[in-house]
């Protein structure tokens, strides 16, 4: 429980959703700690997704919705990621459903998972140049 | 993936690499299964998606958020009216805005209607996959009733957009509710026509009974979700254990089995036919008199009356088609139970009038990581049973 203590960053809570700030750092560890936990397991990935917030910096934010199917509570996790090396562990160790929505998040935003088992695009074609929902694409594409 | 036709395993054995699809009829759309095979065995199955993929998520970026709802009727072409749902109550949430009793009933029949709709076409299918004809016939017959109640009340059989921020589109029409009624009547008899052919015909229990078996664990673990992960039995159902839109005033049941086979997803299908259909007799009896958008002239667009008699409603329906409402700003999840699992939609505001991320979480991006799981060890033959009970539908996996 010490680790989790200094990998929150900080909490919100706002419009019944409660999201946790978490360093990058230890995502992976937090995740398995959540997961694990007796009394509330978050044994659901639900969702896995990112926001991009170009031009300011941290410029990523990797976003996961758990649910605990047990007591059907929900919990947000975020975690803060620069620009220039927007990398993060992969959560597929500890839910092995990470996989496709990691692949998404590359695919679309350019965000690196560190030890993801087959990170490669998943939507668009192997050959295609840029990430279509990073803030600095356009949205009627390159011409 | 390799893409020659051949490779050697480690233990030495020659297996085939066979592609299935992305044309091909049993996969309910486009997608594509590398399958590799010994003999007729599935070994590994890796699924290839993206061929629909159209960006939906960027071009939200770049509408209002009101243009964004007829968008969301595409994803999930299936059950238009549940991703309607989805986005306007994550955009009211957003909003704090109160909907009106009425239209919350009035959403929670037409969102019923919506998975009967789903489960009819999908039952057609996988029992024609299955090689029963028959089931498809009956199933259509049924689902035309329900499109031409989608056609009374939004003008449209499929793409409807009947939902909207604040409420609903129109007031359904006059004699609307004595025809859903009738059908109400009428539908569990249909019900009982289809497992006439189906739940007691040997050879549809052959292709199905012990078939794609997938444990709780693995279905947890892989993201399963709706009633493939009820057919595990997992019991959840977000209807019932985190309500929205006044699911909390109407008694339903549950159904879960734990067969985790391919029938047990087809037992747990049916049942949720039997229980939707209570559920819209429950909205029918109980019906509250009212309006049916919420009182917000700054989000909801005035009637066409008050537009052309009364100078304030002209000036607000000008605002809002020119300049949008904004949202304040902030960040919500809103999960609804779909006819597939949970469809969630993650909306980012940043307090201006176009949503600043939207996010859709399909039940069937996540159904479709469990395929591979159940299909390895199995017969190529089972491999289509296994997609028709998971229930994919690629819009709403590629967006």
């Amino acid at each position: 429980m010490h680790s989790f203590a200094s990998a929150v960053q900080g909490a919100k809570f706002d419009r019944d959703e409660l999201t946790i700030w978490v360093a990058k750092e230890s995502i992976r560890e937090v995740c398995a700690i959540l997961r694990d936990d007796t009394g509330c397991p978050f044994n659901y990935l639900a969702d896995l997704t990112c926001v991009d917030w170009y031009p300011s910096e941290p410029r990523f934010e990797v976003v996961y919705h758990l649910l605990s199917i047990p007591k059907k509570e929900r919990v947000r996790l975020k975690a803060r990621l620069d620009g220039s090396s927007a990398a993060i562990e992969s959560v597929t160790s500890v839910w092995p459903s990470a996989n496709h929505y990691e692949r998404e998040v590359f695919d679309l935003f350019g965000v690196r998972f560190t030890g993801h088992p087959n990170l490669k695009r998943i939507m668009m074609p192997d050959d295609w140049e840029g990430h279509p929902l990073r803030k600095d694409y356009p949205v009627e594409g390159y011409r | 993936m390799a893409q020659g036709p051949v490779t050697i395993t480690e233990s030495g054995d020659r297996t085939l690499v066979l592609n299935m699809g992305p044309q091909h009829p049993s996969t309910h759309g486009v997608l594509r299964l590398i399958l590799e095979i010994d003999g007729e065995t599935v070994v590994r199955l890796k699924p290839e998606i993206g061929y629909l993929h159209t960006g939906i998520e960027k071009t939200c970026e770049a509408k209002f958020y009101q243009q964004v709802v007829p968008l969301t009727d595409r994803i999930d072409y299936l059950c238009p009216l549940t991703n309607n749902l989805t986005y306007c109550l994550a955009v009211e949430k957003l909003l704090g805005l109160e909907i009106p009793p009425k239209a919350q009933w009035m959403r929670v029949l037409m969102n019923e209607l919506t998975r009967i709709n789903s489960h009819l076409v999908w039952l057609g299918t996988h029992a024609m996959d299955l090689g029963a004809m028959t089931v498809f016939l009956y199933c259509f017959r049924e689902r035309e009733d329900i499109l031409r109640f989608f056609e009374m009340v939004s003008g449209q059989r499929m793409m409807t957009s009947y939902f909207r921020i604040g409420g609903l589109a129109l007031e359904p029409p006059l004699g609307f509710f004595d025809k859903v009624k009738k059908f109400a009547d009428r539908f569990p008899g249909n019900v009982d026509e289809y497992e006439a052919l189906l739940t007691g015909n040997p050879i549809f229990l052959m292709r199905t009974k012990g078939v794609a078996k997938l444990s709780a664990e693995d279905a947890i673990a892989l993201g399963a979700c709706g009633p493939t992960l009820r057919a595990s039995g997992v019991d959840i159902d977000l209807r019932r254990d985190s309500p929205y839109t006044g699911y909390e005033n109407f008694n339903f049941k549950v159904p879960v089995s734990d067969g985790c086979d391919v029938f047990a997803r087809y037992v747990c299908r049916v049942q949720e036919l039997r229980e939707s259909i209570g559920i819209v007799q429950q909205a029918l009896a109980g019906m509250p008199e009212g309006p049916v958008k919420a009182d917000a002239p700054k989000v909801v667009l005035p009637d066409r009356e008050k537009m052309k008699t009364q100078m304030e409603s002209l000036i607000y329906h000008f605002k809002i088609i020119t300049e949008g409402f904004s949202v304040p700003a902030g960040e919500v999840y809103q999960a609804v139970e779909s006819p597939r699992g949970e469809m969630g939609y993650y909306i980012v505001s940043d307090g201006t009038a176009k949503p600043y991320r939207v996010h859709m979480r399909g039940p069937s991006y996540a159904n479709l990581q469990a395929l591979a799981k159940m299909c390895e060890g199995y017969l190529i033959a089972d491999v289509v049973a296994a997609i028709g009970s998971i229930d994919v539908v690629l819009g709403d996996i590629d967006r």
